[in-house]
């Protein structure tokens, strides 16, 4: 296995290993308020991800809005086979952290340094929550 | 986590599977947070409609009840999506209704209370000061910390039902001191907040700019005493913007008699400190995208309504029509309407045409989306800040209006 690209600290990590494609998101999330959970996509008119599809994908948010859906919406949207590979959040709430562990969906909060100066959409990176650490793995095409 | 006897106990399967599995995942989520024990609780609020839960969701709930999940505390359930009596008028679907008759009845099975309300803090249960609950919804969690002095996490369907289910939560956030402490000023001297909207605005402006459900805004300054409903806007905004858990105002709030104490000692001298004026408020007014006008629907809701606005808008609409070709639609929890229709202000309500609902709010309608494409609404006028925030997965353009200009607006077909 060749060295990642750049290597990311989490504070605080659930779940198990997993590797994809990367979103990175200037914005807030919140599976009710931004989130169509019958197709996956942001659908909130003005989202700086508006149209984008999360599923299968680790998802990078700064923060956590609203909103106590996610307790149950990240379970639907498994089931639904719609959701994203994991969560990475910069701040979270209790909410997504419920939400995510009752769905068995990776989750973290706090990083180091802010992936928003290193990752970009379309990346490939890998998250280990047992390690507290993102990868980045390769660019995106 | 340390676990007592008794949770060893639970662990083990003593107390039946389900009461295993719901204390099994609380141990993960308390464990990312680094809860060293359980606490015990008195009180538990969750929500539970089938829109949230979907297919999964109402699984699981019929798994935990044959695996003979019970709850050991009180617990109430939040709005819910279905208003049964207008379901066939508003298009909603037959097998979801079907459906969400499963998920009451399976709630039920478990001994929970399907009380069908976000303003439980208003109408049912008011925990003392340092009482420990496990609520659900997120207004209620800001009302419960900040107003009654009271502790809890946000704690969303599963966390809540696991909660009551083992009687206890793990102890993080705002269940410990650490987290309750201030974390930056909002001066309120120079706002007027004469409208149930104003207090909405207040909370947008901080929470929008104050993303953080650890930070707690310390009001100051406000001249005169809030009342509940006003309050209730504030929190539910600040949760909303800000995914906020607490506040404190001073000389309002138990936890606040002053502002040292607020900060649990003294204030620190680099402390954040930010304005809100009438200013502020009137720009947020301003800031909306009307796009092309469209005023054809209009909702308070999100939180749902008490009796003392149920009353103030009876007098609004009373003798007025709303316009031809527009909505206007009102929520609130069973009890507030039962209240209302023996005091009589349901009646002008109705006979203005307003659309009153029971037990739900709209955002979480079934059927929303399909609901407004069918009446090719765009634009959604509201008097609540929360709302306004909260629906737009389903493409509404929202704007906040006052609550007489919200009235105007519905009986005019004319958005100013």
């Amino acid at each position: 296995m060749s060295a990642p690209l750049a290597t990311i600290t989490l504070a605080r990590a659930f779940g198990p290993v997993v590797e994809g494609e990367a979103i990175v998101s200037d914005e807030g999330f919140s599976p009710r308020y931004d989130l169509d959970r019958w197709t996956g996509l942001i659908t909130k008119p003005g989202h700086k991800l508006e149209g984008l599809s999360i599923k299968e994908k680790i998802c990078f948010f700064p923060t956590a809005k609203g909103g106590i859906a996610a307790g149950w919406a990240f379970n639907d949207i498994k089931a639904k086979g719609i959701a994203p590979k994991a969560f990475v959040f910069g701040v979270t709430n209790p909410v997504m952290v419920q939400g995510a562990v009752l769905a068995g969906i990776p989750i973290t909060e706090g990083w180091s340094p802010d992936p928003r100066t290193i990752i970009r959409t379309g990346d490939h990176v890998r998250l280990d929550p047992s390690r507290r650490v993102v990868e980045l793995l390769r660019r995106g095409g | 986590m340390e676990l007592t006897a008794d949770e060893q106990d639970i662990l083990a399967g003593k107390s039946g599977e389900a009461a295993r599995r719901a204390l099994a995942y609380q141990i993960e989520v308390g464990r990312f947070f680094g809860a060293r024990r359980f606490v015990p609780i008195t009180n538990a609020h969750v929500m539970g409609d089938i829109e949230v839960l979907g297919d999964a969701g109402l699984s699981f709930l019929k798994e935990m009840r044959e695996l003979g999940a019970r709850a050991r505390i009180p617990i109430t359930t939040n709005a819910r999506c279905i208003d049964f009596a207008w379901a066939e008028r508003l298009g909603q679907d037959a097998g979801e209704c079907a459906k969400e008759r499963e998920v009451i009845a399976t709630m039920q099975g478990m001994n929970v209370l399907t009380t069908d309300t976000c303003i439980n803090y208003q109408t049912l249960y008011q925990p003392h000061v340092g009482e420990r609950v496990a609520w659900g919804d997120t207004g209620t969690c800001i009302h419960a910390n900040s107003l009654c002095g009271a502790r809890t996490n946000f704690e969303s369907g599963p966390a809540a039902l696991a909660a009551a289910i083992t009687g206890r939560t793990p102890e993080y956030g705002f269940q410990l001191d650490e987290h309750r402490r201030g974390s930056f000023i909002v001066d309120l001297s120079d706002a007027t907040l004469a409208d149930l909207a104003d207090w909405g605005a207040v909370g947008k402006l901080v929470g929008e700019s104050h993303q953080n459900y650890f930070a707690v805004p310390v009001f100051t300054g406000f001249r005169r005493t809030p009342l509940s409903d006003e309050l209730k806007q504030l929190g539910c905004a600040l949760a909303s913007y800000g995914s906020m858990g607490m506040y404190h105002m001073i000389g309002v709030t138990p936890e606040a008699p002053t502002l040292e104490a607020a900060f649990h000692g003294s204030v620190p001298a680099d402390v954040e400190r930010m304005v809100v004026d009438d200013a502020r408020i009137e720009a947020v007014y301003r800031g909306y995208d009307l796009g092309d006008g469209d005023a054809r629907l209009v909702v308070f809701s999100g939180p749902q309504l008490s009796l003392f606005e149920m009353k103030t808008l009876s007098e609004l609409f009373a003798g007025r029509q709303v316009a031809r070709g527009s909505a206007c639609f009102v929520t609130t929890s069973n009890g507030v309407l039962s209240a209302a229709r023996k005091l009589g202000y349901l009646d002008p309500l109705e006979k203005a045409g307003v659309a009153v609902l029971e037990g739900v709010c709209f955002y979480i309608l079934q059927n929303l989306t399909p609901m407004r494409e069918k009446n090719g609404w765009r634009n959604m006028i509201s008097n609540s800040a929360k709302i306004v925030n909260i629906i737009g997965a389903h493409k509404f353009r929202t704007i906040l209006r006052r609550t007489a200009d919200c009235v105007e607006i519905a009986c005019t077909g004319k958005l100013s």
